[in-house]
């Protein structure tokens, strides 16, 4: 029997340092055994390397940054639907998902699928909020405040003690050790990211992430924790390994039932030097190393874009533990026509083989 | 002493705790120790099948299990009534 073949836009293809996920979702996707997969790739900078990677996407455009409005987002996606008659989104960045999120109904109109958190669960799930949410969901959550003035931070002093983390909104965190670094840290995210910024106790311990997909109605359709193994000065994993914790499994499967969570998502934990785990962040979309969750058996692309598709999809419910994913640089060598083609006309085309077609 | 259950070991004495997602490597008699608390020895039986096996004053051995104890109790692969 002949599989059906869908064609998916995804965000996210800044495969860097501090990557996106949207290279990781794509190989999910073409890796799908349900369906054939046609991606058309959505970028925002003209040198996010999945752009140019070969046997990636079909067809790369380029689309305004959020800051632009939600306006600007529509137009150009209708103009990209005309060409391309997109089955469904896959926005992959948080500072996004607040703009497709208000876009779903219209682009649902026009054929267009996401399978994205409701508003309410993205608001609750924030930083900003997440002490509260902990206290509500029964969760272990280290305090956080959000703070607008640097001088905040000598009132909290004493709760939060030092070293506390220091957060950006949407990305960003660092230690501070004493007052003056996190004076220099508050002032670095809020020049980048805005306000408010976070300020987080410290949690002593082991970094533990699970990444999953909740269907809307409690259940989990999908989770693999992982321990980071080798993380970079960013904080991002570059290496970890599947584990089987069950304690994490049953906190997972509890913040998706509680939540009626819709979606793919990320849970940050830290396990503490005394056992306990604290919920340090979630992350309302597909996390950059989702492919590990493929590669253990549990492929969360294409099981949320079923789910984006209205078919009732089976949860996962066994992968295999042991398994590492270990990232590496890799340099492409790119015609200049083709990041000129890129860069003047905001889009870029690929035959079969991933070479430029005009 | 009790090991995990969950604790995989290699021939090549390669550790891996699927729980925590830690690995180690232990010599070729840390990995005999470690294969008979997986067959359930008890304590005395692993310092008597040792130093029949290997010229070790028992003593000294007792010692050295005694450390080596700690340091898996530490990386949390012991069964935690032990």
């Amino acid at each position: 029997m002949s599989k059906p073949r869908y064609t998916i836009a995804v965000t996210g293809l800044n495969a860097i340092d501090s990557p996106g996920p949207g290279v990781a979702v794509i190989r999910g996707l073409l890796e799908a055994a349900s369906f054939d997969a046609r991606i058309i790739g959505l970028a925002y900078e003209s040198l996010e390397p999945g752009i140019y990677m070969p046997n990636l996407t079909n067809h790369t455009y380029q689309i305004p940054y959020p800051t632009a409005g939600t306006d600007e987002l529509m137009e150009r996606l209708t103009y990209i639907h005309s060409r391309e008659n997109i089955d469904v989104i896959i926005p992959n960045f948080d500072a996004e998902l607040y703009s497709f999120m208000k876009l779903e109904p219209k682009l649902k109109q026009m054929g267009i699928r996401m399978f994205l958190p409701t508003f309410e669960q993205f608001e609750e799930r924030h930083k900003v909020n997440l002490t509260k949410f902990g206290e509500k969901y029964g969760i272990d959550v280290p305090l956080g405040i959000a703070i607008t003035d640097p001088a905040e931070i000598y009132k909290h002093e004493k709760e939060l003690d030092f070293p506390l983390m220091v957060k950006g909104k949407w990305y960003d965190a660092y230690i501070a050790y004493n007052m003056e670094q996190a004076r220099n840290y508050f002032n670095k995210i809020a020049a980048k990211w805005g306000y408010p910024v976070i300020l987080q106790k410290f949690v002593h311990g082991t970094e533990y992430n699970v990444t999953g997909l909740g269907d809307g109605n409690g259940n989990t359709i999908a989770a693999v924790p992982m321990r980071k193994q080798y993380i970079t000065d960013k904080g991002k994993a570059w290496a970890g390994i599947s584990i089987a914790d069950e304690n994490l499994m049953d906190l997972t499967r509890r913040f998706v039932e509680s939540t009626g969570w819709r979606g793919g998502f990320e849970l940050e934990m830290m396990k503490s030097n005394d056992g306990r785990y604290y919920l340090m962040e979630i992350n309302p979309r597909i996390p950059a190393w989702v492919y590990l969750a493929v590669g253990v058996g549990q492929n969360i692309p294409e099981a949320l874009t079923r789910l984006a598709l209205g078919e009732k999809v089976e949860p996962y419910t066994n992968y295999e533990v042991g398994k590492l994913f270990i990232r590496y640089a890799w340099d492409m060598i790119v015609d200049r026509s083709e990041f000129e083609n890129y860069s003047v006309n905001g889009e870029l085309k690929k035959d079969e083989h991933g070479k430029e077609t005009l | 002493m009790k090991i995990k259950h969950q604790i995989a070991i290699s021939d090549t004495g390669f550790l891996f705790n699927p729980a925590t997602g830690e690995s180690f490597t232990v010599n070729p008699v840390g990995a005999e120790i470690i294969n008979l608390l997986r067959e359930g020895h008890t304590w005395q039986e692993i310092i008597d099948k040792i130093t029949e096996m290997y010229s070790v004053e028992r003593n000294s051995f007792e010692k050295d299990l005694h450390e080596f104890a700690g340091i898996m109790k530490m990386h949390q692969l012991l069964d935690k009534d032990e």
